[in-house]
């Protein structure tokens, strides 16, 4: 018996790239078989029954036949568009932000439900109006963990001593965070070597480490109740930051563009995303 | 391709560039210039290096053109209160052939993709803001495509423009002549439905 010719998913369209005049390949995120690449012919037409289901950010139920390279979509309908997010600049550009990040951390044909799972809510809840920018960082946290990427946050990653309520320092290279002690010996033990290598660590307040800990803990609807400071807000940015830049190796473009957005259009209505003070 | 004259093999690696064409189609072309009249080949060649050599970007909307201003500039009977912002100069084909506007346009060069790492720095936006500084501009129309990123696009131009207090509209969205209703996605339905006209 060979395998069926066709098979029926639903998936969040990640990426499309433009194939030929009129074709497009989409990269889909899939419960069943993680991310893969398939061809929506026509897709570029005007009267394209794929065309709209098949754009990014789309929740779509699709069948797909089996190609010789790629897998073709040959039916595609909407479950959800996230018509709210996507018609407003910055909760379009967090969800860009999302797709990417989504991109660039899974492979082609590794299945991960819960994965599927998180970025779904998470399209969900950033198409609500209550949604800030909170769920970036709710986000970041989980999409880290089922990855397998979880930042050690308890204990020290060196020593494995539990952390003292002090200013700790955050190490990407070692994923997670250093007590003071061990910081000084990492930074010494750098120091003597005379590495090329970026700074390895860097502190991290008692604040920042707790509302961390809450967040790899609990759902999004509690993660949402917590109030951050602006101050605090962008420590914690940075930090989650540093360590997708750490693992990824690599500049995220969506990253540039959502920070350009969030700068630039600060003093337009765009006030009910900023985390309250 | 040791088994092709060298004159030809490069020929054919040219045409195989072009979008559409594969490598039968760029075999059969090659050939058939090869076989076909001199005048031929020669027209095809100047007609190629003319478009490099002429061809530049109008000074005002970007379009291109081989004068500059280009000829919609530069027509005094179009509107010139009225600027249509469109991604490609190829769009312009499109809406003039159309027959119904009558104002001038504006051409982006692309779309703000931030999975591409394009930025509306890398666009002409900065020159369409300059345009709009003096005044004379009383409605700026967004032709971006109906996609996800071009929408982003479109918002982004929306929140920049409007501060000077231009009146802003953008393309309807709906159906396309032609589709059927069971295969149209919820979004245009949606707005077809919500945008619905007297009849």
């Amino acid at each position: 018996m060979g395998t069926p010719r066709s098979y029926r998913t639903q998936g969040i369209v990640l990426k499309q790239t433009k194939l030929g005049e009129f074709d497009k390949i989409l990269t889909i995120y899939t419960p069943e078989f993680g991310k893969l690449k398939a061809v929506a012919k026509g897709a570029c037409r005007p009267k394209s029954k794929l065309g709209g289901n098949v754009e990014p950010l789309t929740h779509s139920l699709m069948l797909l036949a089996r190609g010789r390279n790629l897998d073709i979509v040959t039916q595609s309908e909407t479950v959800n568009g996230f018509l709210a997010l996507k018609s407003d600049l910055w909760r379009a550009a967090c969800g860009l932000y999302i797709l990417e990040l989504i991109d660039s951390f899974t492979v082609e044909g590794g299945e991960n439900r819960p994965l599927f799972e998180l970025l779904l809510d998470i399209l969900n809840q950033l198409s609500t109006p209550e949604s800030n920018e909170t769920i970036l960082r709710y986000f970041e946290l989980h999409l880290l963990h089922y990855l397998g990427y979880r930042p050690q946050l308890h204990r020290c990653v060196s020593c494995d001593s539990p952390l003292k309520p002090a200013v700790n320092f955050f190490s990407p290279s070692k994923g997670g965070i250093l007590c003071p002690h061990c910081n000084s010996e990492e930074n010494h033990h750098y120091e003597q070597t005379k590495t090329t290598l970026p700074k390895l660590s860097f502190s991290l307040s008692v604040e920042a480490l707790k509302v961390l800990r809450l967040w790899q803990s609990c759902d999004y609807a509690t993660a949402r109740r917590v109030r951050v400071k602006p101050e605090l807000s962008r420590e914690l940015e940075w930090v989650l930051q540093e360590y997708i830049r750490y693992l990824s190796q690599r500049e995220l473009k969506s990253m540039t563009w959502l920070k350009e957005v969030k700068e630039k259009f600060a003093n337009q209505e765009l006030d009910n995303c900023w985390v309250e003070a | 391709m040791s088994f092709v004259a060298e004159p030809v093999a490069r020929l054919i690696e040219e045409f195989n560039k072009l979008p559409g064409i594969g490598p039968k189609s760029a075999q059969r072309l090659a050939y058939h210039l090869l076989n076909g009249p001199d005048e031929e080949a020669k027209a095809l060649a100047e007609a190629i290096l003319a478009l490099k050599e002429k061809i530049k970007l109008c000074s005002v909307c970007f379009n291109t053109t081989d004068y500059d201003p280009c000829l919609i500039c530069q027509n005094e009977e179009r509107d010139h209160s009225k600027i249509c912002v469109v991604e490609r100069a190829l769009d312009i084909l499109s809406l003039e052939r159309t027959g119904k506007y009558n104002g001038v346009y504006h051409v982006l060069h692309g779309t703000i993709s931030p999975a591409k790492g394009v930025g509306p720095e890398d666009l002409r936006v900065k020159e369409l803001l300059s345009r709009l500084q003096d005044g004379s501009v009383a409605e700026v129309i967004i032709a971006t495509n109906p996609n996800v990123e071009s929408e982003t696009m479109a918002m982004y131009l929306q929140r920049i423009i409007m501060p000077l207090g231009i009146r802003i509209t953008r393309l309807a969205r709906g159906l396309p002549f032609g589709a059927e209703l069971e295969y149209a996605d919820d979004l245009t339905l949606g707005q077809a439905l919500e945008n619905r006209r007297e009849f």
